[in-house]
C-alpha cells in the first residue's frame, strides 16, 4: 500500500511493511542500576537490543543509584553483567560501543538535589546528540521508592518535556493491596500522564502468553465453543518446584497470592476470557480486559472461605532430595502466617462465561514446574456406545501450555485398534519447540522496546490494577482475619488437599 | 543417537517415499519423545561438485526452521536416480519430558535431464500442507521451473546474477507465480530500517519530501541490493523511476518525485562482504544522512543544514550470510508486502 506523501506528518512511509518499526532515539535512565534486576535482566536485555539493532540510532543509558561509582566503575558492573546473564555470547565491538553509552549518577531517591545532575546528565547528553532524546525512566528499585521517584521527577520539572516525550516503567508490584495501589496511583497521576506509564508484568512480554492472544483471535475453529454452552471449567496453574531461595524477606511480606495471583494469573485469565478486540490498539485491548475483571464479583467476606485455599509446604523431597518446610527456610519468621499456596474459584459474570467456575492455583514446593491453561469441554450430550466401550470417553480438553513444553494440546477421543468400538483419549499436540527453533528475545527485550516506542498493549493500565486489587483484597482481609494457618501440604506433592474440595463433584486438578 | 539411514541407487520417488516412512516408524518405536520436523519443505537443487557449501549453509538454516530438505544433486556423469534418505535429531535423544525435534534429508543424486522433470520426482516426497521453499544457488533454472507447481516460495539471491537486468527480470518473473524471498533484498534490510528511523520523527517526516538526492555503497558484485534499496525509497515515496545509465562501475540517474528530480548512484566499492556498504542521503536544504559499515554497527553521519556535523555508531552485531538465509526462510513463512513494488520499482531502472 503506497502513503500519500501528501500524508507525512501522520505516517511514515518508509516505516509501513518494515519487519522492525523505529524506534525513537531515547536517553533511559534505570533507577536501582545496580540491583539485581538490572544486572540479571534488564542490562541484558539492553545489550541483545543492540546486538540485533534494535535499540534507536541515538541511544544512551544512566544508571542510578546510591551506590558511589565512576562511568567506568558501572561500565565495569555492566559489562560483568551481560557477559554473565546476556541470552547469547556478546559480540566485543557492540558491547563496547554500548558501554561508551553509559553514564552513572550516584544519589539516594529521595535526595531532590541527585535529581538536578541527572537532569544535567541527561541535558549533555542532548547536547551532544544535537536534539532533545526522548527520556525513559525506568523504576527497578524496592516498591516503597516509587512514588518517592515519582514525586522527585516531578519537582525537578523533569516529568514532562516540551520538545520531547518523557515516559515511565514501573516495575511490579504495583501496590500490596487495593489502598495502597490507589495511594501510589494517586502518587503517579499527579506526576504523569496515563498515557507515559508503563507499569510492566513481564508475563506479557513471554511470547508464550501473547501465544494465547494468538490462539484465540487468529483461529475461528475455537470461538464457537469458547462460552458457557460447552465449557464446563478453566483451570489456570502456575506451579513452581522451587522454594523461595534467598528472597525470604520479599517473600514472607507477599505470599503466593500477592507474587502471582493478583497480576500473572489474572493477566492469564483476562487473555483467555476477554472478547476479540476491534483492533490491537493498546487501549482496545485493555478495554476489553477491564471488562473481565470488572465481571468478577468480589467475594463477601462470608464467600472467601468457600471459595479459596491457602496452604503452606512442609518439610517433603523434591528430585529425591530433602527440603525444608517454609518455617523452617532461612529468613521465615517462626510465626510466620504467609501461604506458599493460593487456589481460588472464580466466576466471570457475563453473557459468554456465567456459570463457568474458574480454578486458579499456584504454590511454591509443588510437585513439577508448569503454567498453564485448561480448558475442560462439557461431555457430550448422548452416549451411543455400548457402556463398557464408553468407559474411555472423556470431556475434550485444551491446554494451552506457558512453560516449560510451551504450545498447544487438545484432548479427543479416539477409536483403540481392534474389532470393539472402544474409545480411549488420545492427544493432538502443537509444541512451540517443534516449530519455532530460533531463540526468542527475553521478556523484556520487547517491552523495553515497546516502552521506548509509546506502545502500551503489553503494560497494565490504571484501572486494570485497581480492578485486579479489587478482586484479591477482599481475600487478602478474610486471610488476614482468619485464626486457621494455611493448610499443610509436603514438599513435592500436589498442593493441599483442601484444594481438591473447591472443584465440586465429578472434577479434578490437573496433575502436576 | 547417529542418524538413521537408508541408500539406493537407481531407484524410485517411490522406494524413496516408502523408506523414509519406514525410518520415521522405527525411530517413532523407539524413542517415542521423538517429533519429525513439520514446519517446511526445503528443496535445494546444488551442482554436485559444489554441494559441499552449501550443505553447511542449509544445516546451520535447519538448526532454526524443522524442515523436510531434500537436496537434489545434480550431477554431469550421472544416469539413473540415486538417493539416500536420513532421519536424526537436532536435539539429542528425547528424555523425560523432553522431546526431540527430528530433522528429515533426502539427497538425490540426479542426471541433468531429470532437472527439467524435477516435479515428477520431488513432488512425492513432499511432506502436505505445509509451505514448500525452493532454493538453486546454482541456477538451475529448469529445476526450478518445473517445481513451480509444488512451491510456494523460491529463495534466491539476485546477486548472482551477474547483470543487474538479468537479476531484476528473472525475480520479477518468478514473483509472477511464486513468492520471492531474495537474499540481495534482505542484505539491505538493517538499511531500510536505519534509514527509516531518520525519518520517522514527526518533525523530520517533512524532509522526505525534499530530498534530492541518493547514493548507495555495495560490493561490486551486489548491485542488484543497492538496486532494490533504491527500488524501495521510490516505491515508498511515490518517486517515478526511470532508467539508471552506467559511468564506469557506478549507476547514475535521476528519478522523478513530485516537487523535483532526485539523483540516484550505485557507487561501487572495495570491500568483503557481500551487500551495502553504505547509503548516503541529501535533501534541497543542505542536510544529509550517511550510514557506512563499522565497527560493532553502522557508523552514521549527520550534516545539518547550517553546516555542523555529528557522527555516530547505530549497534548491531552482523548477521553474516547464514543468518541472512535464516531470516529468508523466517520471512519465507510470513510474507511482507513492500518487496514486490520495489522489485518492479528496480526492475524499471534497469530496463
Amino acid at each position: 500500500m503506497a502513503v500519500a506523501v501528501e500524508s507525512l506528518t501522520e505516517v511514515n512511509p518508509l516505516a509501513l511493511g518494515l519487519e522492525r518499526g523505529p524506534v525513537p532515539p531515547t536517553t533511559l535512565t534505570i533507577f536501582g542500576a545496580s540491583g539485581d534486576l538490572a544486572r540479571r535482566k534488564l542490562l541484558p536485555a539492553l545489550y541483545n537490543l543492540a546486538h540485533d539493532g534494535a535499540l534507536p540510532a541515538r541511544f544512551n543509558l544512566v544508571g542510578i543509584s546510591r551506590a558511589e561509582m565512576s562511568d567506568d566503575e558501572y561500565r565495569r558492573f555492566a559489562r560483568e553483567a551481560i557477559v554473565s546473564f546476556s541470552r547469547r555470547p556478546p559480540d566485543t565491538q557492540v558491547l563496547e560501543g554500548l558501554l561508551t553509552r553509559l553514564r552513572y549518577v550516584a544519589f539516594g531517591f529521595d535526595e531532590q538535589e541527585g535529581y538536578g545532575r541527572l537532569d544535567g546528565v541527561i541535558s549533555e547528553l542532548d547536547a551532544e546528540a544535537g536534539l532533545p532524546l526522548n527520556r525513559v525512566y525506568y523504576l527497578s528499585t524496592a516498591p516503597a521508592f516509587f512514588g518517592v521517584i515519582m514525586e522527585r521527577l516531578k519537582a525537578a520539572g523533569m516529568n514532562h518535556h516540551r520538545e520531547t516525550d518523557v515516559r515511565i516503567i514501573i516495575e511490579k508490584p504495583f501496590g500490596s493491596d487495593l489502598a495502597s495501589a490507589r495511594a501510589l496511583q494517586a502518587i503517579v497521576s499527579t506526576s504523569f500522564r496515563e498515557r507515559q506509564v508503563f507499569r510492566i508484568d513481564h508475563y506479557l512480554g513471554k511470547e508464550t502468553v501473547q501465544n494465547v492472544l494468538a490462539f484465540r483471535f487468529a483461529n475461528y475453529l475455537f470461538e464457537p465453543v469458547w462460552n458457557r454452552n460447552y465449557i464446563d471449567h478453566v483451570q489456570i496453574t502456575a506451579a513452581e518446584d522451587l522454594g523461595i531461595g534467598t528472597r525470604a524477606g520479599y517473600y514472607d511480606s507477599s505470599g503466593a497470592l500477592r507474587d502471582l495471583v493478583q497480576n500473572h494469573m489474572l493477566q492469564l485469565l483476562t487473555l483467555l476470557c476477554m472478547e476479540p478486540p476491534a483492533s490491537f490498539d493498546a487501549d482496545k485491548v485493555r478495554d476489553e480486559k477491564v471488562k473481565v475483571l470488572e465481571a468478577i464479583r468480589p467475594f463477601r467476606p462470608e464467600e472467601v472461605a468457600l471459595n479459596t485455599v491457602r496452604g503452606r509446604y512442609t518439610d517433603g523431597v523434591i528430585g529425591g532430595e530433602r527440603v525444608p518446610g517454609y518455617l523452617d527456610e532461612d529468613g521465615v519468621p517462626e510465626h510466620s502466617g504467609t501461604e506458599t499456596y493460593a487456589a481460588l474459584r472464580l466466576e466471570v459474570h457475563n453473557w459468554r462465561w456465567a456459570g463457568v467456575p474458574i480454578f486458579l492455583r499456584t504454590g511454591k514446593r509443588l510437585a513439577r514446574k508448569v503454567t498453564e491453561i485448561a480448558v475442560t469441554l462439557k461431555p457430550v450430550p448422548h452416549m451411543a456406545f455400548q457402556n463398557a466401550d464408553s468407559a474411555g470417553v472423556q470431556p475434550n480438553q485444551l491446554v494451552l501450555t506457558v512453560q516449560p513444553n510451551e504450545g498447544v494440546s487438545i484432548s479427543l477421543g479416539a477409536k483403540v485398534p481392534g474389532t470393539r468400538m472402544s474409545i480411549r483419549p488420545v492427544n493432538m499436540e502443537f509444541l512451540y519447540g517443534t516449530t519455532f527453533l530460533s531463540e526468542s528475545p527475553e521478556a523484556y527485550e520487547r517491552l523495553i522496546t515497546d516502552a521506548m516506542r509509546g506502545d502500551a498493549t503489553l503494560f497494565t493500565r490504571n484501572d486494570e490494577v485497581d480492578a485486579q486489587w479489587s478482586i484479591i483484597d477482599p481475600i487478602l482481609a478474610a486471610w488476614r482475619a482468619s485464626e486457621v494457618n494455611p493448610a499443610p501440604y509436603e514438599a513435592g506433592s500436589e498442593g493441599p488437599e483442601e484444594a481438591q474440595g473447591l472443584l465440586g463433584a465429578g472434577r479434578h486438578w490437573r496433575t502436576l | 543417537m547417529d542418524d538413521d539411514r537408508w541408500y539406493a541407487v537407481n531407484t524410485t520417488p517411490a522406494d524413496v517415499e516408502s523408506a523414509l516412512r519406514e525410518l520415521q516408524f522405527a525411530r517413532a518405536r523407539r524413542s517415542p519423545g521423538f517429533v519429525p520436523a513439520r514446519v517446511l519443505n526445503l528443496v535445494a537443487i546444488v551442482d554436485a561438485e559444489f554441494s559441499g557449501e552449501v550443505e553447511n549453509r542449509l544445516e546451520r538454516l535447519r538448526a532454526a526452521h524443522p524442515s523436510r530438505l531434500i537436496l537434489c544433486k545434480v550431477a554431469e556423469e550421472q544416469e539413473g536416480l540415486d538417493a539416500t534418505a536420513s532421519i536424526g535429531s537436532t536435539m539429542g535423544e528425547p528424555s523425560g519430558d523432553r522431546i526431540a525435534v527430528g530433522r528429515e534429508k533426502i539427497e538425490l543424486t540426479l542426471a541433468p535431464r531429470h532437472a527439467a522433470a524435477l516435479d515428477t520426482i520431488v513432488g512425492r516426497l513432499l511432506i502436505g500442507d505445509v509451505p514448500t521453499v525452493v532454493w538453486a544457488p546454482h541456477r538451475h533454472a529448469d529445476g526450478l521451473d518445473s517445481l513451480r507447481r509444488h512451491a510456494q516460495v523460491v529463495l534466491l539471491d539476485s546477486q548472482d546474477e551477474p547483470d543487474p537486468y538479468d537479476a531484476m527480470e528473472r525475480a520479477r518473473s518468478l514473483s509472477e507465480h511464486m513468492r520471492v524471498v531474495d537474499l540481495a533484498w534482505l542484505r539491505s534490510a538493517p538499511w531500510r530500517e536505519r534509514v527509516a528511523a531518520t525519518f520517522d520523527p514527526p518533525r523530520l517526516r517533512g524532509d522526505l519530501r525534499s530530498i534530492t538526492a541518493v547514493t548507495v555503497r555495495h560490493r561490486e558484485d551486489s548491485a542488484a541490493a543497492g538496486l532494490l534499496f533504491c527500488g524501495w525509497m521510490a516505491s515508498r515515496l511515490e518517486w517515478r523511476p526511470l532508467s539508471l545509465t552506467r559511468t564506469g562501475v557506478d549507476r547514475v540517474g535521476r528519478l522523478r518525485a513530485r516537487r523535483g528530480e532526485v539523483a540516484v548512484r550505485l557507487q561501487s566499492v572495495d570491500m568483503q562482504s557481500p551487500g551495502l556498504g553504505g547509503v548516503t542521503i541529501e535533501t534541497a536544504a543542505g542536510e544529509s544522512v550517511s550510514f557506512d559499515r563499522g565497527p560493532g554497527g553502522l557508523r552514521s553521519h549527520r550534516r545539518e543544514r547550517d553546516g555542523r556535523e555529528q557522527t555516530w555508531t547505530v549497534f548491531g552485531a552482523s548477521r553474516g550470510e547464514a543468518g541472512i538465509l535464516a531470516d529468508g526462510v523466517r520471512i519465507a513463512l510470513s510474507p511482507g508486502s513492500i518487496y514486490e513494488p520495489a522489485l518492479r520499482a528496480a526492475h524499471a531502472m534497469v530496463a
